[in-house]
């Protein structure tokens, strides 16, 4: 009877256990799913809350269009209802890193994030631009030009006035100049190549060992793929390990082709070729006509007012 | 000969990606780079505060206490040797953090004391000091969260199987990081109420 009751109460206890895992579970993703999620970059003037007309999204676009063929630099607006649970700081970045405004390397992109109904306002700088666009600058524009126009009513007043003045500070900023078709260098593209290197490198090795021997043609082929190895990762361990792990396999290999010794060992190697898949090309940003991120980052720069 | 050249590829490529010594490397450099942001805001932060303490000091005479206490926990800052090989060492990470914490905290009293005088309040220059300092405020919150990331990745890497072997036999070791409980204040921007509110 009381092994039962013990039971009965360990079973009503697991219950309870099971139900408080799966509440707390349930709260945590509601939790999780609470942050507002970063919309998709398609336009370099989000609105969401349809405060701007069409005409006035149509002029701030171009506008906006103009200074990025002008100077190279890219400025984006979102207005959004909120950003609650977060801070507007916190928002704001979270978006910048998603968007990516600005050129890759040069970060010169800008935010401007207006949240509507929590009456908040920030301007998020990119490092780029960090040098003309101050936190300081920005405190000005927002309190100066956007906050007044905010307070009496004007919110699409406020937007454009603050993002005319923020194009005429960020222009300010010496950049280099914007190119059409930016290339990455040509060490960019070397660390891609290493795949062909290597297999070069082996390739090689096949001859050499043809025309020095098993051994020493072994050896020449691990000098060769150690040094290149050495001279990419410029780590001489790295190099040294790359050629030791040829040498002993090319010599291996040498030993099946040759001898024939190893041919009743016909598993590893063979059908396992063509799985080389680098990734290095492709992803690029190629959103089909609209609007995307070059590849800018921010580091929390900027400055935020609330009306 | 063909094949033996296939297998050549496959475990040079196995053996240089799969052992993770590259991406231990990169995630080393991460955290060292992660670390000399959150120094460099910090020491942006540093840089703001004799002229806040004087523009403050026009204004405020009688706030002696709390003006001498940011000074103060402003030298304790300054006495460390904030070097980029901290990262590997848990004591010194956590004094130097112990020292921005007090600095940290006797900056908001200071923000909170300023706000029973008006005078000071609408002074420009302090609004401007202000305003940079909130900015680096923030960009401090944004280092330290990069910085905590880059060594949870870092540290993960350390310790998972089939890395922790390497990283076992080039000397890699878990590194300490900030406390999230002191992220948590941080991260909550500042408060300041510019109208006479209550």
């Amino acid at each position: 009877m009381r092994l039962e009751g013990d039971r009965r109460a360990q079973r009503g206890w697991r219950r309870a256990l099971g139900w408080q895992i799966v509440l707390a579970t349930l709260l945590w993703s509601g939790f999780a799913a609470a942050d507002v999620p970063v919309p998709e970059l398609k336009t370099r003037v989000t609105d969401q809350t349809s405060t701007l007309d069409g005409a006035a999204l149509a002029a701030l676009e171009e506008r906006l269009a103009a200074f990025e063929s002008r100077t190279g630099s890219q400025i984006a607006v979102l207005v959004i209802p909120t950003t609650e649970p977060e801070a507007v700081e916190q928002y704001a970045l979270r978006v910048a890193e998603a968007w990516m405004l600005g050129r890759e390397g040069i970060d010169d992109g800008a935010l401007l994030l207006v949240a509507l109904e929590d009456r908040n306002v920030r301007i998020e700088v990119g490092y780029g631009l960090e040098g003309a666009l101050t936190d300081l600058a920005s405190r000005r524009i927002i309190s100066e030009s956007i906050l007044p126009r905010f307070r009496s009513g004007d919110v699409p007043g406020g937007i454009e006035l603050g993002v005319e003045r923020m194009i005429a500070v960020a222009e300010g900023e010496p950049l280099p100049e914007p190119q059409p078709n930016w290339e990455p260098g040509p060490w960019a593209g070397l660390k891609s190549l290493l795949p062909f290197l290597l297999i070069v490198a082996f390739i090689a090795g096949g001859f050499l060992r043809m025309l020095f021997g098993r051994f020493w043609g072994s050896l020449a082929g691990a000098t060769i793929a150690g040094v290149i190895v050495w001279l990419l990762s410029s780590l001489l361990m790295v190099g040294l390990v790359a050629g030791i792990i040829t040498f002993v396999i090319m010599l291996l290999g040498g030993a099946r082709a040759g001898g024939g010794r190893w041919s009743s060992h016909p598993r590893a190697g063979g059908r396992s070729g063509g799985g080389w898949s680098s990734g290095g090309w492709g992803g690029g940003g190629f959103s089909g006509g609209g609007f995307s991120g070059g590849g800018g980052s921010f580091g929390g720069g900027g400055a935020s007012g609330s009306w | 000969m063909r094949r033996s050249v296939w297998v050549l590829i496959v475990v040079a490529g196995l053996a240089l990606s799969g052992c993770g010594y590259n991406t231990l490397q990169t995630q080393d450099e991460q955290v060292k780079a992660g670390w000399a942001e959150v120094l460099n805001q910090y020491q942006r932060r540093a840089d703001l505060i004799p002229n806040l303490v004087n523009t403050v000091k026009g204004y405020a005479e009688h706030e002696e206490e709390v003006l001498t206490e940011v000074t103060e926990a402003r030298s304790r800052v300054g006495q460390i040797q904030a070097t980029p090989d901290m990262v590997d060492d848990p004591q010194a990470l956590a004094d130097y953090q112990a020292a921005q914490g007090e600095l940290t905290g006797a900056l908001s009293r200071l923000l909170l004391v300023v706000e029973q005088y008006p005078d000071l309040k609408a002074n420009e220059n302090f609004r401007d000091l202000q305003a940079q300092l909130e900015g680096t405020e923030n960009r401090i919150a944004v280092a330290r969260n990069r910085y905590i990331q880059s060594v949870q990745q870092y540290n993960m890497t350390v310790r998972r199987f089939p890395t922790n072997l390497t990283a076992k036999v080039f000397g890699h070791e878990v590194k300490p990081t900030f406390e999230v409980e002191d992220e948590a204040v941080l991260a909550a921007p500042p408060t300041v109420d510019f109208g006479d509110g209550n």
